[in-house]
């Protein structure tokens, strides 16, 4: 948050993360549609980044209250998702050990 | 330098652990891997700006995290869609929170900064409600009001998108206050939108909204100016994107059909659900456990069908219990696993996991269809449309061309369900009322339970033990 981005090197940086975004998935077995749509979600809560930035800048209590409750939903985003992916992805391995 | 290298080494371990989640074999180091990620950007992010106001940090940390990891952990596998559901939606109130608190801040924000604030809240709010709309609607707190069908809402949908845009106008002008009717308005419209699909269609929105919330992301990344927030939020939001086109492909359905062109079959399921009457049935034959039984017992190949009725009534192990019976009993059994059976694709294959059962017992559709014409007895546990024939023959059918597993070729068919009511997209099936198929009514826990009971008490386990220890 200190450095400012100039606008154009933040839209590369948009572009260019969205076309890996693209690569990185291709072919998904079915099995693994749940499990992936979970994690994935889980990585989407690390606006949890922006909370704490926010919390860090804010100069009134009332706005590192906000900032507060923004890193709560996204910690329960991320710390919910990841854990129950684990405990779907488990399973899976359990399984393949029989 | 420190924070730079923590912050690549975060986004490649990020870009590492999404390509991982795609395997089965490296799935679960993936996902830790992504939490390792995330936790490391944490740690470069506050080397950066210090520990200031880390009691709020501190607090946010501990309701969030704590209530995330308890629901997490305690949440029943049956309610999986529904959970990701609500933790997506969070991740979009956040995105809203941070981009309302930026607003706020001493600092003037340039036009890219107030444009993403935009983004920021229309996205996030639009993540957020519709997927409390999702998770009510697969809970079955919410239904599908008939008048969300009517072709008006799409114009009632504009007219909220415009109003939208005109806020969005406004707030650019310097009307900063703009943005609580925006808010709220983006709030609607995310209601709008998702309120419409039907329960079968949810999975698809769910995966769209995770989409979102990265784009969501993506915005309050540069509202702070966070490169790391943007590259993560762009790489989810396109990930989710191509695993929302994957999942309508598995269900033959296209994503402008799923969100624009209602719920499937809602013409005959606005009278409501449950009543066993309403699709007047007129050629069906039921039988008893007993029956059922005896027709098992005779078998040599056996296929199960479980489809979310199952999973409802926790009955995945009484269903193991049953396989392991007949398979002592010299059976082959094996279980026909659809790509979308339970309510989400892949869904069944985490909840018979859950069970225990092994692996290569579960096949696929494509693999198990030409088997059904050499099967002996298949029986369909709390599974309707996957197995609805109509899809192949019925081209006025809302399901026609989705693949389904063929079951109508086996020599016999039982069917067990609690009633004669429609299936989860409300269409009228024939395969309850073919000569070969025969309908055990109830509660699929129950019925595996008597038939269990039935094979013991004609020896079916015994003889197995008895035969097994003479050789």
């Amino acid at each position: 948050m200190s450095v400012p981005l100039s606008g154009t090197s933040a839209l590369w940086v948009l572009v260019l993360g969205s076309l890996l975004g693209l690569e990185l998935i291709g072919k998904v077995p079915p099995t693994l549609h749940t499990p992936l749509m979970s994690g994935a979600n889980a990585i989407s809560g690390i606006t949890l980044l922006a909370a704490l930035a926010l919390i860090g800048e804010a100069p009134t209590p009332a706005l590192k209250l906000i900032g507060a409750v923004a890193l709560g939903f996204a910690l329960f985003n991320v710390v919910g998702g990841f854990l129950v992916t684990d405990r779907m992805l488990a399973m899976f391995r359990r399984r393949e050990a029989n | 330098m420190v924070e730079l290298s923590i912050e690549l080494g975060s986004v490649l371990l990020l870009a590492f652990g999404l390509k991982g989640l795609a395997k089965i074999r490296t799935a679960r180091t993936a996902n830790g891997l992504a939490a390792l990620a995330i936790g490391l950007a944490v740690v470069g992010l506050l080397l950066q700006q210090g520990l200031g106001g880390w009691p709020w940090m501190l607090l946010g940390l501990a309701v969030g995290g704590g209530l995330g990891a308890v629901l997490a952990l305690r949440v029943a596998m049956t309610s999986m869609p529904e959970t990701v559901a609500l933790f997506n939606g969070c991740g979009g109130m956040s995105s809203l929170l941070v981009a309302i608190g930026a607003v706020q801040l001493p600092t003037p924000l340039n036009l890219v900064g107030q444009v993403s604030v935009l983004v920021s809240v229309l996205v996030g709010a639009i993540t957020f409600s519709g997927s409390l709309v999702a998770m009510g609607k697969l809970q079955e707190w919410l239904g599908t009001p008939g008048w969300t069908l009517r072709p008006q809402r799409h114009a009632v949908n504009i007219l909220l998108a415009v109003a939208c845009l005109v806020c969005c106008v406004l707030v650019l002008k310097g009307m900063a206050v703009a943005l609580i009717p925006l808010t709220v308005l983006s709030l609607l419209l995310g209601v709008g939108l998702t309120l419409p699909v039907g329960g079968a269609d949810m999975p698809v929105v769910i995966s769209l909204l995770n989409s979102y919330s990265g784009v969501a992301a993506a915005a309050a990344g540069f509202v702070v100016g966070s490169e790391l927030l943007i590259v993560a939020g762009a790489m989810v939001g396109a990930a989710g994107l191509i695993l929302t086109q994957v999942m309508c492909t598995a269900m033959n359905r296209s994503l402008t059909s799923v969100l624009f062109g209602g719920a499937l079959g809602a013409g005959s399921s606005d009278a409501g659900d449950g009543a066993g009457g309403r699709e007047e049935y007129t050629n069906v034959t039921s039988c008893s456990p007993e029956e059922c039984a005896l027709t098992l017992e005779a078998a040599e190949r056996v296929i199960f069908v479980p489809g979310y009725g199952l999973a409802v009534a926790q009955a995945q192990h009484s269903l193991k219990e049953l396989a392991r019976l007949l398979e002592q009993h010299g059976i082959e059994v094996r279980y026909a696993i659809h790509p979308v059976a339970g309510r989400m694709p892949g869904h069944m294959n985490v909840l018979l996991a859950e069970a225990d059962v092994p692996y290569d017992q579960l096949v696929e559709m494509d693999d198990i269809n030409p088997d059904f014409p050499r099967t002996d007895v298949v029986i369909v546990l709390g599974a309707n449309d996957v197995v609805n024939p109509r899809a192949k023959s019925d081209p006025a059918s809302p399901l026609y061309g989705m693949p389904v597993l063929e079951v109508d070729q086996a020599r016999t068919v039982f069917v067990v369900k609690r009633s004669l009511g429609s299936g989860y997209a409300g269409i009228r099936n024939d395969l309850f009322e073919l000569p070969q198929t025969s309908m055990v009514f109830g509660d699929a826990k129950q019925v595996l339970q008597s038939l269990l009971q039935e094979l013991r008490s004609i020896g079916v386990g015994k003889v197995a033990v008895g035969s097994g220890s003479a050789r």
